[in-house]
């Protein structure tokens, strides 16, 4: 048994080497613990102290978002919001005050859920992971990375340290909205985000639109792109919902039956878009979506 | 297996041999003997556990003691200013936002951080601070005016 309070990636990568998992700020793995879906590993390196693993920083490559970046950071943070504003909706929806002062998007992304609300905004802005272990590094798309419901194809002895994301282009915006059944300490029952640039006519140029909780992984819609390119705004929404709930598979659980979750999610993919239309057309929508347009609880 | 270290709960530090996998909310409270902090669903639910980790609202029934090592925890007994209550207290009381009680140290340490950064919230911005706290007698009506009477009262 043994807990140790990393302050270098170093330091993290040779306890994991060694056998060690990862805590940030255990949200997903402690309440696990709890409720027996798996013990607490007997050795733990904490990672939430390291100035490596945080910050939001501009490259030549676009945007790298430290791991470690918590969701209270993340809604609020000039770049995301601005440029990125899908993750910060997505963020300010995860939990209550105190879950997102906590949790972290490396959290969100290595737990897996299908039902995560950062990763269908992330998929859509075309975020890579970059992982490190003591043998080196790589960077893998999040396809790559996502192997099932709460597995991904990460070594153990690899840790997330950051996202990237290609550079902002101009006209674009995004959004992500999400079914739930209550404003706070809520999991999507769906959940879709849309990336849009807009044409000089104001057509769309090009869109992506990923989804939460209707498949074992974040689903990234397929042909959207050339469906929609050239609508316009008033038509783009209803043929991402099309496409949306006949490429859903979700399953039935407590929370809502596969019908209901297959024909939300078309919903929810058209406010998205609609959302996403208007950023990218330069209308201020403050994050997140839900809260702003009245979607989900009331 | 247990593991020594030492916790700053309200400005003291405790000594503490516990359990490596022990909940800060049951380190408070066998360990340091702050019973104040209350523990609720135990799920990371109900905000009944709230304490401040560095003036953030953390649920610490799900957060380990181990990680809270050299950081600042505060509990609704370090919330009073001398012998006098909190405007959140003094506010709750006048305003009967308070019956069973069993919500309200986490009800407090949610609003004490939400006005430590939004000195003058909007009601909707009340509602998303407190949030993650669930209350079964009072039906939040009377928990919303106490704390915003006490934004007005602090930051007039």
């Amino acid at each position: 048994m043994s807990f140790t309070i990393a302050t270098t990636v170093d330091e993290v990568l040779v306890a994991l080497g060694a056998g060690a998992r990862p805590i940030a700020g255990g949200t997903d793995l402690v309440v696990g613990a709890r409720h027996g879906k798996a013990a607490l590993p007997a050795d733990l390196v904490a990672i939430d102290r390291i100035d490596e693993l945080g910050g939001v920083e501009l490259d030549s490559a676009g945007v790298r978002v430290g791991a470690v970046m918590s969701h209270a950071e993340l809604m609020s943070d000039p770049v995301i919001v601005g440029s990125y504003t899908a993750i910060a909706d997505a963020s300010a929806l995860v939990g209550s005050p105190s879950t997102r002062h906590v949790g972290t998007l490396g959290g969100n992304v290595m737990n897996g859920s299908p039902a995560m609300d950062t990763g269908a905004p992330l998929k859509v802005l075309g975020a890579t992971a970059e992982l490190r272990s003591v043998t080196g590094g790589r960077t893998m798309s999040l396809d790559e990375l996502w192997a099932g419901p709460g597995r991904t194809t990460a070594d153990p002895a690899e840790l997330l340290v950051a996202l990237h994301l290609p550079p902002a282009q101009d006209r674009c915006g995004s959004a992500y909205v999400r079914l739930e059944y209550r404003r706070a300490m809520e999991i999507a029952v769906v959940g879709a985000a849309a990336a849009v640039t807009l044409a000089a006519d104001g057509t769309i140029a090009s869109a992506a639109v990923a989804l939460a909780a209707v498949a074992p992984t974040i689903l990234s819609v397929d042909g959207v792109d050339e469906a929609l390119v050239g609508c316009t705004p008033a038509d783009a929404g209803s043929v991402a919902a099309a496409l949306a709930s006949e490429q859903a598979a979700p399953i039935s659980d407590l929370r809502a039956s596969d019908r209901y979750r297959r024909h939300c999610i078309g919903v929810m993919a058209k406010r998205a878009v609609d959302a996403a239309t208007r950023r990218a057309d330069g209308e201020s929508i403050a994050v997140p979506v839900n809260r702003s347009l009245g979607i989900g609880a009331a | 297996m247990t593991t020594s270290y030492e916790l700053d709960v309200n400005g003291v530090t405790y000594p503490v041999t516990a359990e490596q996998g022990k909940n800060l909310l049951s380190v408070i409270r066998e360990n340091v003997g702050l019973t104040g902090t209350k523990e609720g669903c135990d799920d990371c639910e109900c905000g009944a556990c709230m304490v401040l980790l560095d003036g953030q609202p953390v649920n610490s029934c799900s957060y380990l003691a181990v990680q809270a090592q050299g950081r600042q925890v505060t509990t609704i007994e370090g919330v009073m200013e001398g012998p006098e209550m909190h405007a959140l207290q003094r506010n709750l009381l006048e305003a009967g936002g308070v019956q069973c009680g069993f919500c309200t140290p986490g009800m407090i340490m949610s609003a004490k951080a939400l006005l430590e950064r939004d000195e003058h919230p909007e009601l909707d911005a009340v509602r998303i601070g407190l949030s993650g706290n669930l209350c079964r007698c009072t039906g939040y009506a009377k928990i919303l005016a106490a704390v915003e009477a006490t934004a007005v009262e602090l930051n007039p």
